[in-house]
């Protein structure tokens, strides 16, 4: 494939000859689904030459539940227990988007205590997200000290969840109108003792993993992203912040409180696995950062949720929106149909890892070294649950 | 060891080529038999149940709680259980919540690869009746129509604590000689196999994956 | 800026129901002919170089699926949602998998969830998210998924599924026996 630079001119997106197998000069292999190195339940089935990948397929539905089919059998407020399960390891995106496409559609205003608070659940779980990435990335590469440090960190994380939402994992948290509940009492002490740890933490995790040869050596050059192959390639997030590009949903189309929010959108350039793990790194700091923000700008009373209507007959009005939002790897978008009735009509979740993980993982693994494969797709952060839903 | 009806006759392996037949074993599996002296077979049970080797394969939304399970907080090493990559090398399956039909091919396929004895714990309500996607066009509902459960765990999703205390569980009853759902699986070898078969439409793997 | 640009879209491509939609989406509507040659106008001649997602929506009443193409343009901003009624009973689109790396997947998953074909676009009848399915393509709205499910998969007995609804009457109003009114 070649790449062709310019806005018009195209890249090659034809598909490669299939290689003929039965000369014994390739070998095919298939990573996944049942297999440490990657990243949740999905598989690559990779064609080698010697040790070097020259295809490779992904291979999605492992995980399939037909949430969208799903969505349309119930009624508004049970789907709202059904969203947070499409992407597990952050829920709380998928709750906060379907909560605004009703509210957009149905005229709702969140009460400003609400969107404080919203936006403090979207940071902490930007944090444990990608604090459980972190270890992802470390273990890819062999450095399971590191993730034995971040994951008991996200788990501490998970704690204030409980505290804030009554659980762990799906917290259920954001209505739409509002959010379920305030604050604990001595919740703020609590989380600002956590933020000064973790940034005890994330200085000892650059210390160890990001300034290891050993790391470095594997990362640096590996899966290059370059500034033309990110709009063809539908690349978000993270992925396109490291090759050059500073967009963030959070800065160019603020929602909820970002606005009144100061940070900066952080960039790169060499767009490889190691300038998207250092980044990721920074946006973890970033994200420490603007939760002590939150909790000191947040209102300490009023309401948490507008006044809604009979939820069990809750009929909202015919419509269609997409709404978005910046999670850890990107644009994360819900777009709802409504016609009036009290089911929704169509809901297609937008996942970021869809892109990533397919169209732009096949291309990335051509040429790698097959150790490196785990480490590819973990630099990626993709995560299965929401490219099959 | 005592021969058993089954034993006698071999395995269809009606979905595969020609070709394929030649390669891949039709022998049937035979259940596990206890050594004939308690004493030893009881020691034998301390040793299993004290080294729970777990096969990662994070099925569905549960196995996300087996990351923290397996690391520095909540350290399941303390009571002998480690993740294994391959199927050959562990001792327990953990069904990590709702299985799609796609993964329930794959994991037939790593069960039967898996060494005897074997155990399977399911977490949550997907694999007992289907929990919240009992209406959903892909995931199956029963999941011991399939494979055979040793232990449930409740919750969507179970608390690695939860999960410690099934391990915790799952110990005492081997010790004591209860978990049998390997034997089970083989003594029901056929009609746990047409289940399969009536939900996997393009079965095209062995009928038992040696 | 933006109106100029839908002016000349009705001029040039006899776009339609022109709509803005909160909280910052036009969507417009263009007939399947000229569908797939706007699309590639937006992108090399308006910016929108950013494709969010194609998606479609069944309006088995109507007798049509309604594809959308959500395109961004990063430089000012703008969302913009191209409609493209198909009929369902000839299901068919062109490919735009030469404009997006990441289209050919949508394409692959619209044919597999809605039996909508694609002609010319790479492994378009590959599975993608099911295996050895023979019913219906499942996102119809005439698909039925809870008959299916408990037609192939059954239900343990003794398994009880509560209307919340109906549930919350007798909650609400135990001494009127469940009557809201």
């Amino acid at each position: 494939m070649t790449l062709v630079t310019g806005h018009s001119a195209a890249l090659d997106f034809a598909q490669p000859d299939p290689v003929d197998l039965s000369s014994g000069k390739y070998v095919k292999l298939w990573q996944g689904p049942q297999h440490p190195g990657i990243t949740g339940n999905m598989s690559l089935e990779l064609v080698l030459d010697g040790d070097t990948i020259i295809e490779c397929k992904t291979h999605v539905g492992y995980l399939h539940r037909g949430f969208e089919k799903l969505m349309e059998q119930r009624t508004f407020i049970q789907n709202f227990t059904v969203v947070c399960r499409i992407a597990v390891p952050e829920p709380a995106f998928n709750e906060y988007l379907y909560a605004a496409a009703i509210e957009a559609i149905s005229g709702v205003q969140s009460p400003p205590r609400a969107q404080w608070l919203r936006t403090l659940n979207l940071e902490m779980m930007r944090l444990a997200s990608f604090l459980m990435w972190i270890g992802g990335q470390g273990g890819a590469f062999g450095q399971y000290t590191v993730a034995n440090w971040s994951l008991t960190y996200r788990d501490y994380v998970l704690d204030l969840f409980e505290e804030m939402t009554g659980a762990r994992i799906y917290h259920m948290y954001m209505v739409p109108g509002g959010v379920r509940a305030g604050l604990p009492a001595g919740f703020e002490k609590r989380i600002l003792k956590l933020m000064d740890d973790t940034d005890k933490l994330l200085d000892q995790i650059e210390r160890v993993m990001y300034n290891n040869v050993v790391f470095k050596a594997r990362a640096k050059g590996l899966g290059v992203i370059t500034r033309e192959m990110v709009d063809p390639y539908g690349v978000v997030g993270p992925n396109a912040r490291a090759s050059g590009f500073r967009r963030d949903l959070r800065k160019d189309e603020p929602y909820l409180v970002y606005d009144q929010l100061d940070f900066n959108v952080i960039s790169g350039s060499a767009g490889d696995a190691y300038e998207r793990a250092y980044l990721r790194l920074q946006e973890t700091r970033q994200s420490v950062n603007l939760i002590r923000q939150v909790i000191a700008g947040a209102p300490s009373d009023g309401p948490f949720q507008a006044d809604m209507p009979n939820l069990l007959h809750w009929k909202v009005p015919a419509g269609e929106t997409y709404v978005k939002a910046e999670c850890t790897r990107g644009e994360y978008g819900y777009y709802m149909v409504t016609d009036g009735t009290e089911i929704v009509r169509r809901v297609h979740v937008r996942g970021p890892s869809y892109t990533h993980a397919i169209a732009l993982m096949e291309r990335l693994a051509v040429g790698t070294n097959i150790a490196d494969i785990a480490g590819l797709m973990v630099s990626l952060h993709t995560y299965p649950p929401e490219i099959e839903r | 060891m005592k021969k058993t009806p089954s034993t006698l006759s071999t395995l269809e392996n009606a979905g595969l080529s020609a070709e394929d037949q030649l390669l891949f074993s039709n022998a049937r599996p035979r259940p596990y038999e206890p050594y004939p002296i308690k004493a030893i077979e009881d020691f034998a049970n301390w040793a299993r149940a004290n080294s729970l080797w777990i096969l990662a394969f994070g099925t569905g939304c549960c196995s996300i709680e087996l990351r923290p399970l397996m690391t520095a907080r909540f350290d399941a090493s303390r009571f002998g259980v480690a993740g294994r990559p391959t199927p050959r090398q562990s001792s327990v399956f953990i069904i990590g919540g709702y299985v799609s039909v796609k993964t329930l091919k794959r994991i037939v396929r790593s069960y039967e690869q898996m060494q005897g004895p074997k155990f399977i714990i399911a977490l949550g309500s997907c694999p007992a009746n289907g929990g919240m996607y009992f209406d959903s066009y892909n995931t199956i509902n029963q999941f011991d129509l399939y494979l055979p459960v040793d232990l449930y765990v409740t919750g969507c999703m179970p608390r690695p604590e939860a999960l410690l205390g099934a391990i915790l569980e799952l110990q005492d009853d081997i010790k004591a000689g209860k978990c049998d759902g390997a034997n089970r699986y083989i003594e029901h070898f056929d009609e746990y196999k047409a289940n399969q078969k009536k939900v996997i439409k393009d079965w095209n793997m062995p009928d038992y994956n040696w | 800026m933006m109106s100029e640009l839908l002016d000349r879209l009705v001029r040039d491509f006899g776009v339609t129901d022109i709509t803005e939609r909160p909280p910052a989406i036009t969507t417009l509507k263009v007939s399947k002919e000229n569908g797939e040659r706007l699309i590639r106008e937006l992108r090399d001649r308006e910016g929108f170089t950013h494709l969010n997602f194609i998606a479609c929506t069944d309006w088995i009443e109507d007798g049509i699926f309604r594809l959308i193409y959500m395109l961004h343009n990063y430089d000012s901003k703008q969302n913009l949602g191209v409609h493209i009624d198909i009929k369902r009973d000839h299901a068919e689109m062109t490919s735009i998998h030469t404009l997006w790396a990441q289209a050919w997947t949508y394409q692959r998953e619209l044919r597999e969830m809605y039996g909508i074909h694609f002609p010319g676009s790479p492994r378009l009848e590959e599975d993608f998210c099911l295996e050895g399915w023979d019913a219906m393509p499942p996102m119809r709205r005439d698909f039925d998924t809870a008959k299916y499910s408990a037609e192939r998969f059954g239900h343990r007995e003794g398994r009880v599924s509560l209307v919340p609804r109906d549930h919350m009457k007798v909650q609400l109003y135990p001494n009127r026996g469940g009557d809201e009114s």
